[in-house]
């Protein structure tokens, strides 16, 4: 199957740092004199923040990855995605990451205070090899795949995401889950000197997460540690997040810190927010609608300002992998 | 106040109130950009537009009466009128941009959605205010003119309902909206009692 893909990044491309204050110290002086028309420059130059990638100079030393992001020999992985990948300056540029801030492009703006190295990730509960290891040692051994999956968010907008990682399954397993561990539940970071949302309680933090154990060993379910062939901005969850395809974009946890092996379903933000319009399992279904709005169709991102509404498919479109999960559910009261 | 310097400000006005507009345009014509999500910007972009404006309307009585420049009240018509036109325009970007004119799924969404529910009825309320906006009208109607304008209170109600009611969860901005508005209500609201009073009465307060 063909893929649309806009022509990769190459590190050459990507303007330095230096010249890309000095061009918005440029066009600040030439905005301030007058001669560049404002509306124009206005749109521009807040474009130019939001295609910003938020790294952290000092986290760059220490992070296991090459020094320019680039993630290489990734394993390939048979999409069946058909549809055209989002363009980088939207997944990077719209974002929901609460903890820098409730509108779509605060994240990118603020992200760039959160350390994602070193990282460690707290593995408790019920499981035999528990304690808090480094992220170089989590991802030891680990082959890195490209995966283009479709994401969709409750808010019903949606991406296509050549995400990079591996199988989340592979790492758990390497904790020894015992009969017990039912379920697992994952945490984000919660640290104000680092994000400045958390100050405010949108939601209760830390932000937390869960999927069933047969959920979480799934093939699809993705440790993921990049987009589009680098590591991942610090505004799509840096260093290490999750990726659940047939499941709403909040699941998807990003900036994980702590992951429990339970016996009992676990706290989720939203559900615990608001547990009438979010569920434990939230998985996409085109037939069971928000509270407030419908879910049966869902705007791609990245399409333009003319192009009509796309219908969103159960599972989003994962159903052969997933649906099997789901065999003894009612998915209209499990939402 | 000459009728000259009226007019110019009335045009002053007018301008600031396309200015929005002028500058969406500008974005969607490849000046600027509108953003990831370009038909939610866009929308969203006229909706609040039109609500400030709502509630600009509803400042100018309580600074007329405080300030003494009754000359205020010829602005309310330029206020209301962009108010009607970005609300028209934010409903019309809704129905086609993003539903593509699909008639089931904006009945469903106009007759079981509440917070589209009245957001459709506030700009359904806007429709006879508009069109009694002249001052032909205003003369024809009378007394009745201003008893109907006062619908503006349960727009502005509605419309603040609307937009608290789609927010996913960081009510923030809506709450600060009906701050406003409940401020600019309860002056209404005080005016109201205090001439009961002095009815019922017979006493200044």
């Amino acid at each position: 199957m063909l893929i649309k893909r806009p022509p990769t990044i190459r590190p050459s491309e990507i303007t330095p740092e230096s010249m890309f204050r000095q061009r918005r110290t440029l066009l600040k002086t030439a905005l301030a004199l007058g001669l560049i028309p404002t509306a124009n420059t206005y749109a521009q130059e807040s474009r130019n923040d939001l295609t910003t990638i938020t790294h952290n100079d000092s986290a760059a030393q220490n992070s296991p990855f090459p020094e320019n992001g680039r993630l290489t020999n990734l394993k390939t992985w048979p999409s069946k995605v058909d549809a055209a990948l989002t363009p980088f300056e939207d997944v990077t540029g719209y974002n929901n990451y609460y903890e820098f801030g409730t509108g779509k492009t605060d994240p990118a703006r603020n992200a760039h205070t959160l350390v994602p190295h070193p990282w460690t990730v707290t593995v408790e509960g019920e499981a035999e090899k528990t304690g808090t290891f480094a992220f170089e040692d989590l991802i030891k051994g680990h082959t890195l795949e490209e995966r283009i999956y479709r994401f969709r968010c409750v808010e019903a907008w949606s991406m296509v995401v050549p995400w990079v990682g591996f199988p989340l399954g592979d790492l758990l397993k390497g904790f020894a889950p015992t009969s017990r561990a039912k379920y697992v539940q994952f945490f984000t970071l919660n640290d104000p000197a680092q994000m400045p949302g958390v100050r405010y309680p949108v939601l209760r933090w830390p932000y937390r997460e869960g999927l069933t154990i047969a959920e979480a060993m799934h093939p699809l379910s993705l440790l993921t540690v990049g987009l589009y062939g680098q590591v991942l901005p610090n505004q799509n969850g840096a260093p290490l997040r999750l990726i659940v395809p047939w499941k709403y974009g909040f699941k998807s946890i990003k900036s994980i810190v702590r992951i429990r092996f339970m016996a009992r379903q676990p706290q989720t933000s939203w559900n615990m927010a608001n547990a009438r319009e979010y569920g434990f399992y939230s998985n996409v279904n085109p037939d069971k609608d928000h509270p407030r709005w419908s879910q049966a169709t869902e705007r791609v991102l990245g399409s333009g300002l003319f192009s009509a509404r796309a219908p969103t498919l159960l599972f989003n479109g994962y159903a052969a992998e997933v649906a099997g999960l789901y065999a003894d559910l009612d998915l209209m009261r499990n939402y | 106040m000459t009728r000259r310097s009226l007019a110019l400000i009335k045009a002053l006005v007018l301008f600031c109130c396309l200015t929005p507009l002028g500058l969406l345009i500008a974005r969607a014509s490849g000046l600027g950009d509108l953003g990831a999500n370009p038909v939610q910007e866009v929308l969203h972009t006229l909706g609040k537009t039109g609500l400030n404006l709502i509630l600009l309307t509803l400042t100018i009585t309580p600074i007329r009466k405080g300030t003494g420049l009754n000359w205020l009240v010829g602005l309310r018509r330029t206020l209301g009128l962009s108010a009607f036109g970005y609300i028209l325009l934010h409903a019309t970007t809704y129905a086609v941009l993003d539903q593509g004119l699909a008639w089931s799924s904006l009945l469903v969404d106009v007759t079981q959605r509440p917070y589209i529910t009245f957001g459709f009825l506030g700009l359904v309320l806007m429709v006879p205010l508009a069109v009694t906006s002249t001052n032909a009208m205003q003369r024809r109607l009378g007394r009745k003119w201003s008893q109907l304008h006062r619908l503006v209170y349960l727009i502005g109600i509605l419309g603040v309902t609307h937009f608290f009611w789609q927010v996913k969860i960081d009510v923030s901005e809506p709450l600060l909206y009906g701050a406003v508005l409940s401020l600019l209500l309860g002056y209404r609201a005080v005016g109201w009692f205090k001439k009961r009073w002095q009815f019922s009465t017979g006493t200044q307060l």
